[in-house]
């Protein structure tokens, strides 16, 4: 039996198409990806990502088991500002991508979906010393990005809390149309925007309030072009157990020389002193053909890497890709799309980047 | 409910034949361009390739989602519609006319359905 979140008879009403992700029924679209993902591009989206896990960390050493269980140094960050980190093996492999929120009581690890119940078992596992409660909430949230150029006059119609002086990656504890919601300044698609956390049984009243103000409900393939787009990392393609954060290219979330150390430190340490083994490249396809997720990467005639996300990109109207290659490619390299090799260029990440 | 137009014969993986003569158009249906999404990409085969019935002769692409496409009847090649290379969308615009993918010289018939079946066929597919 597929879960549902709260906005699941919402998503009905609009005629969404619903599939399987992360054993929660979602919308992957409503009237169409690139509609959806031009919405969010040029004004206004909101996606439903209540399917996302909120794990709170409380209690006297609540910040002491954060640090060691990701790899950026929390202890940085300010009450009311939220970092986007690794959560790593002894291995040096990915366990998951997150985002950590300092919060006044303690911290808010959000983590992937399908990850929920590993990362729960991880973090606990490594914290048996430690004075903490961990506690998995994900069912008592909801989450509703709001994203694109238009977000925040849209979502200042709402609320008393001033969203011009709301900086990125900083959240702010209000209420949103009377309800209490926290309001994040962040997403997954390059575009400004915010996530509000919710109750659950608030969360139809605010969804109904941000398309009547003029927002486009977008779904989970929308959210995916977007992200490539902004070159963001996705767990389950970029991100694996046998793939570390230096490898994917999230370095800048990985401070390794943080006291104490993170679980994985040492290995990424001396990946990063003994070389990598692999980089993520941004690419373009040359020719025709779109290269996707799992398709071989050759370069100077040998296997050289894997596509990790491919699609063609509403915005350039280009195929666009991410792989993880051998560190000596250089400028370009082929793409196996079914059986034929299509020349691809090495282009910098971010695909698109957003005017500020 | 998508539209089946009823002097057309199509198969089981929701192509659309038009039969002229022994000359074959091709295509997806309505209902194949509605679950695919926004199509944007089209590999046809060449002029003179030869295919097998139930053979694939070529892919079509959504943004998030790959499909074969799958020769309805066995044949050659005549012609391919070289418009969809620049408009992909032509497919979910007008995917009985101006979104049709190959004709093909048929060699013998296929294991077609009728409108009818077709719909009957749709109406299973969705319970």
């Amino acid at each position: 039996m597929l879960r549902r979140t709260p906005l699941y008879e919402e998503h009905k009403a609009l005629g969404a198409r619903l599939v399987d992700f992360a054993g929660y029924e979602m919308p992957v679209q409503y009237t169409g990806v690139k509609a959806e993902h031009q919405a969010v591009r040029t004004a206004a989206g909101i996606f439903d990502v209540s399917h996302m896990g909120e794990v709170f960390f409380r209690g006297p050493d609540a910040e002491a088991a954060v640090q060691r269980l990701v790899t950026r140094d929390v202890s940085r960050l300010e009450a009311g500002q939220a970092g986007y980190a690794a959560v790593c093996y002894k291995s040096g492999g990915t366990v998951d991508d997150v985002l950590v929120y300092r919060r006044p009581d303690g911290y808010l690890v959000v983590v992937n979906a399908a990850n929920r119940e590993k990362d729960v078992e991880h973090f606990r596992e490594h914290t048996t010393d430690l004075d903490v409660e961990i506690s998995d909430e994900s069912d008592e949230w909801a989450l509703i990005a709001l994203q694109g150029p238009k977000s925040a006059e849209i979502l200042q119609r709402f609320t008393s809390a001033d969203l011009s002086g709301l900086r990125y990656y900083r959240f702010v504890e209000g209420e949103v149309d009377g309800l209490s919601a926290t309001i994040s300044r962040t997403g997954y698609t390059g575009e400004d925007g915010f996530e509000i956390f919710a109750r659950p049984e608030d969360a139809p009243v605010l969804w109904r309030r941000l398309l009547d103000a003029g927002a486009t409900p977008a779904g989970l393939g929308a959210r995916d072009t977007l992200r490539l787009e902004a070159g963001m990392c996705l767990y389950g393609n970029e991100l694996d157990e046998d793939t570390s954060p230096l490898e994917a290219g999230i370095s800048f979330a990985v401070h390794l020389n943080k006291t104490p150390e993170f679980v994985g430190q040492a290995a990424l340490r001396r990946q990063k002193e003994e070389g990598l083994n692999r980089k993520l490249a941004g690419f373009e396809v040359v020719g025709r053909g779109i290269a996707r997720h799992g398709y071989p990467v050759v370069a100077g005639g040998r296997e050289a890497g894997v596509v990790t996300s491919g699609t063609q990109s509403p915005t350039l109207n280009k195929a666009i890709g991410l792989a993880l290659v051998s560190p000596d490619v250089e400028d370009t390299f082929e793409v196996v799309i079914r059986g034929r090799p299509a020349e691809a260029r090495v282009v910098p990440i971010p695909f698109y980047k957003r005017e500020r | 409910m998508s539209n089946v137009p009823g002097e057309l014969k199509y198969t089981r993986s929701h192509e659309w034949v038009r039969e002229e003569g022994d000359t074959v158009t091709v295509g997806i249906t309505d209902h194949a361009q509605e679950e695919l999404g926004d199509v944007v990409f089209v590999e046809l085969p060449q002029v003179g390739d030869s295919f097998g019935a139930g053979e694939s002769f070529g892919v079509v692409e959504s943004v998030k989602a790959v499909s074969d496409l799958y020769a309805p009847v066995g044949g050659e090649v005549v012609e391919v519609n070289e418009a969809l290379n620049e408009r992909p969308e032509l497919v979910n615009e007008d995917p009985y006319g101006e979104g049709w993918m190959i004709k093909l010289k048929a060699e013998g018939s296929g294991d077609l359905l009728s409108a009818a079946d077709y719909e009957k066929h749709l109406a299973e597919e969705a319970e």
